[in-house]
């Protein structure tokens, strides 16, 4: 691996991590899309921040950015508080605007410097180790990395010192405000991290990547666990794991980085939706049919008792009689005996069965309840 | 003079019709999906028709629209058709289901872009349009295909009325009338999909949601009524359409897409702000309801006044009533007083009329 390759894994490690510690909020909080609305809208700020600076350099276009976020965010609650348009359609409104603005002062006033919509958007992570801070005659690094490093730790702290505070707005507003927590206060709190979070993030790896990053993570550790502490740890790894993962995806195909990495947390989340113990797809469908199985147990167990010691139960008894009478199968009616014998429901003498004392039980309380 | 111009300019003619035709139908198939609450489900159709359209380039082998946008009208279902699995067996909610769909879709289309772009021929040159919109390359047949496809949904709506209007206010009753609800639901997205999907290539993916949104929720402000409010959205869709074309031919180095969307957003907030259910007007009546609350306290205690001390047409003084209603009453008096409801004595003493008595009997 050369330096360029370690710089360029570093800064999509930090970017994942610091996405997935307040995207994990957002997701809780049904917030998702506010980092798409975020990470539209940041193009107005630099925009703006630019033609005041007249660089790309500044950091001034990051506090230009991050303080369009927070617009954003409050113009999508006087929208919402007008009660004219629901929530979704309050951000579907705010945010195309923002970004439109910015689209027309980049086309107008920027033209041919390096500020072009396409690399807000998609943003070109094989292009951030040539960006150095350099000072001093020191090499500091890769811009990015530096400023992905400086961002991580502001979202850590704020988490950390804030903890129980959004923990609680989080999962009960109510009981937050009667308490005196200013959910109000705190949810500004959490959407500036978010916008700093989107607009460091956005330099690197593009709008579109910071919103993979900020809920496919989170939303995967969802499936996967509960405690919020888990949840913020398990998130970060996803988080990063797919960075990784997406590096090398590009490296292999020679496509964009960004996007592999987006698609890989669509795989991190895809895996758990359908492995994720007890609550995937396959955890459903294997308790789907675990059930379907015991209940047609529990129907052999209530057919056998019906006819048990009457003429007829010579016949009724016999496994090939049950497909015609409880219309199974070969195949499963055989499974059901298989599972109903080891259950130590019935036993098979032959082609008949008889119920167990067990079983007895079983079909007893089933039909009385 | 610019009129004439305008008519005259073959390309800007063009572009204008393609846009007035894509507002027509974004708006009036953005009302379902505002009613609905699923504004933002067209952003997550327009962000994830990007691999489509890069993977109809690569098995089509053609860059002709409608080519494009029959793969883009794929991956963009398919997208809502992830979504609504995710929600139906997960507990994720649709928020990040969106969010998810959308970013994910879009970065694998990111990464078949760069990776089609790498490949020697340079054929693939301008696929990227659709991320961002050129309305400057919108040739007269894509505006053709635009129509039509439009048209044909536009048919779909008018067929599927009677459906699409229950499952925007009462999916339950429909289905309880033996209405396909869910066939219904999968028909309308996939009208939706072909709205976003014809209007790709001239406003781009990031830009088509408020498309969709914009005309909707500026139309619901002006009406109750869900054919009226269509029809609202789609005229509003093609004013915006074609103000926005035609100010972006005009003035230099106004992208066209951005340009409709201004437009749009403009009329959006006239509309919140001056139509019937606007908020100029709920201001307004606010007033008036807490002025008409003034005068209606001032004259029971009128009444009140009368009937403790010295009977009916006794005068009292105004700071006497403004003691009893703990603020300043001559405003509202004055009102009284134009209604015919309360007398003024030569003293500046105020008294009830008859007809201010039988009022507050009548109340």
């Amino acid at each position: 691996m050369t330096q360029g390759q370690l710089e360029i894994q570093a800064i999509a490690v930090l970017a994942a991590v610091a996405c997935a510690l307040v995207g994990t909020f957002l997701v809780l909080r049904r917030q998702s899309l506010l980092s798409d609305a975020i990470g539209h809208s940041v193009l107005v700020g630099i925009a703006v921040a630019f033609l005041v600076t007249g660089t790309t350099t500044s950091p001034l276009l990051l506090v230009g950015a991050a303080l369009t976020g927070v617009v954003t965010v409050a113009l999508v609650q006087v929208v919402t508080g007008t009660r004219l348009v629901k929530e979704d359609a309050a951000i579907g409104l705010v945010f195309p605007a923002l970004f439109s603005l910015g689209v027309i002062i980049v086309s107008r006033y920027a033209d041919g410097v390096h500020l072009d919509t396409d690399a807000v958007l998609l943003g070109e992570l094989a292009f951030a180790p040539f960006d150095r801070l350099e000072a001093w005659g020191w090499d500091f690094g890769p811009a990015s990395l530096l400023v992905m490093g400086f961002v991580l730790v502001l979202d850590a702290a704020v988490i950390a010192i804030l903890w129980k505070e959004l923990k609680l707005s989080t999962f009960d507003p109510a009981l937050a405000l009667a308490l005196g927590f200013a959910p109000v206060v705190l949810q500004y709190v959490l959407m500036t991290i978010v916008s700093v979070t989107a607009v460091g993030a956005f330099n690197a790896v593009g709008s579109i990547l910071v919103v993979a990053l900020m809920i496919a993570p989170p939303a995967a550790a969802y499936l996967l666990t509960d405690g919020l502490g888990r949840l913020v740890v398990l998130a970060c790894a996803i988080g990063a794991a797919s960075a990784l993962a997406g590096y090398w995806l590009a490296f292999a195909l020679d496509a964009s980085i960004a996007g592999c990495i987006a698609a890989c947390c669509g795989a991190a989340f895809a895996l758990a939706w359908t492995l994720a113990p007890g609550r995937g797809l396959v955890a459903a469908a294997r308790r789907r049919a675990r059930q379907r199985l015991e209940f047609a147990q529990t129907m052999l167990a209530i057919h056998l008792a019906n006819h048990e010691g009457r003429p007829e139960a010579a016949v009724e008894s016999r496994v090939a009689h049950l497909g015609e009478h409880l219309r199974w199968d070969g195949d499963f009616a055989s499974r059901v005996v298989r599972g109903a014998e080891r259950r130590g429901l019935v036993v098979r003498n032959a082609e008949a069965l008889a119920l167990t004392e067990r079983g007895r039980a079983l079909a007893e309380e089933a039909v009385t309840g | 003079m610019t009129a004439l111009f305008l008519v005259d300019d073959y390309t800007l003619r063009t572009v204008a019709l393609g846009a007035v035709a894509l507002g027509i139908v974004s708006g009036a198939l953005g009302t379902f999906a505002v009613l609905r609450g699923q504004a933002l489900l067209g952003d997550a159709i327009s962000h994830a028709a990007l691999p489509g359209v890069v993977l109809a380039y690569v098995l089509l082998g053609t860059k002709a629209s409608l080519g494009l946008m029959i793969g883009a009208a794929l991956t963009g279902f398919a997208a809502t058709l992830v979504v609504s699995a995710v929600v139906r067996t997960t507990r994720v909610k649709d928020d990040a289901a969106l969010g998810i769909a959308l970013s994910v879709f879009f970065g694998i289309g990111l990464v078949l872009l760069t990776w089609v772009q790498r490949r020697p021929d340079a054929s693939q040159a301008g696929l990227d349009r659709f991320l961002f919109g050129q309305a400057a390359t919108v040739l007269r047949d894509d505006v053709e295909t635009i129509a039509i496809v439009g048209a044909l949904a536009l048919v779909v709506v008018a067929l599927l009325w009677k459906q699409l209007k229950l499952l925007a206010f009462d999916p339950e009753f429909g289905a309880s009338l033996g209405l396909r609800m869910r066939a219904t639901e999968l028909a309308l997205t996939a009208l939706l999909v072909v709205a976003i999907v014809i209007g790709l290539q001239m406003v781009g993916a990031v830009l088509m949601s408020a498309m969709i949104v914009a005309p909707a929720a500026a139309a619901r402000q002006w009406t109750n009524r869900l054919g009226v409010m269509t029809i609202v959205a789609a005229g509003v869709g093609a004013l915006a359409g074609a103000t926005g074309a035609v100010a972006s031919s005009q003035v230099e180095r106004l992208p066209t897409g951005p340009s409709i969307v201004l437009v749009a957003t403009a009329l959006v907030a006239v509309s919140f702000l001056f139509a019937p259910r606007g908020l100029a007007l709920r201001a307004w009546r606010a007033r008036r309801a807490r002025s008409q609350l003034g005068t209606h306290v001032v004259l029971a205690d009128l009444a009140a006044l009368e009937q403790a001390h010295g009977g009916p047409g006794r005068a009292h003084p105004a700071a006497t009533i403004a003691v009893m209603v703990e603020a300043d009453a001559t405003a509202a008096l004055v009102a009284l007083e134009r209604d015919g409801l309360v007398l003024r004595d030569p003293e500046g003493n105020w008294a009830l009329t008859d007809r201010g008595r039988s009022e507050v009997l009548r109340r």
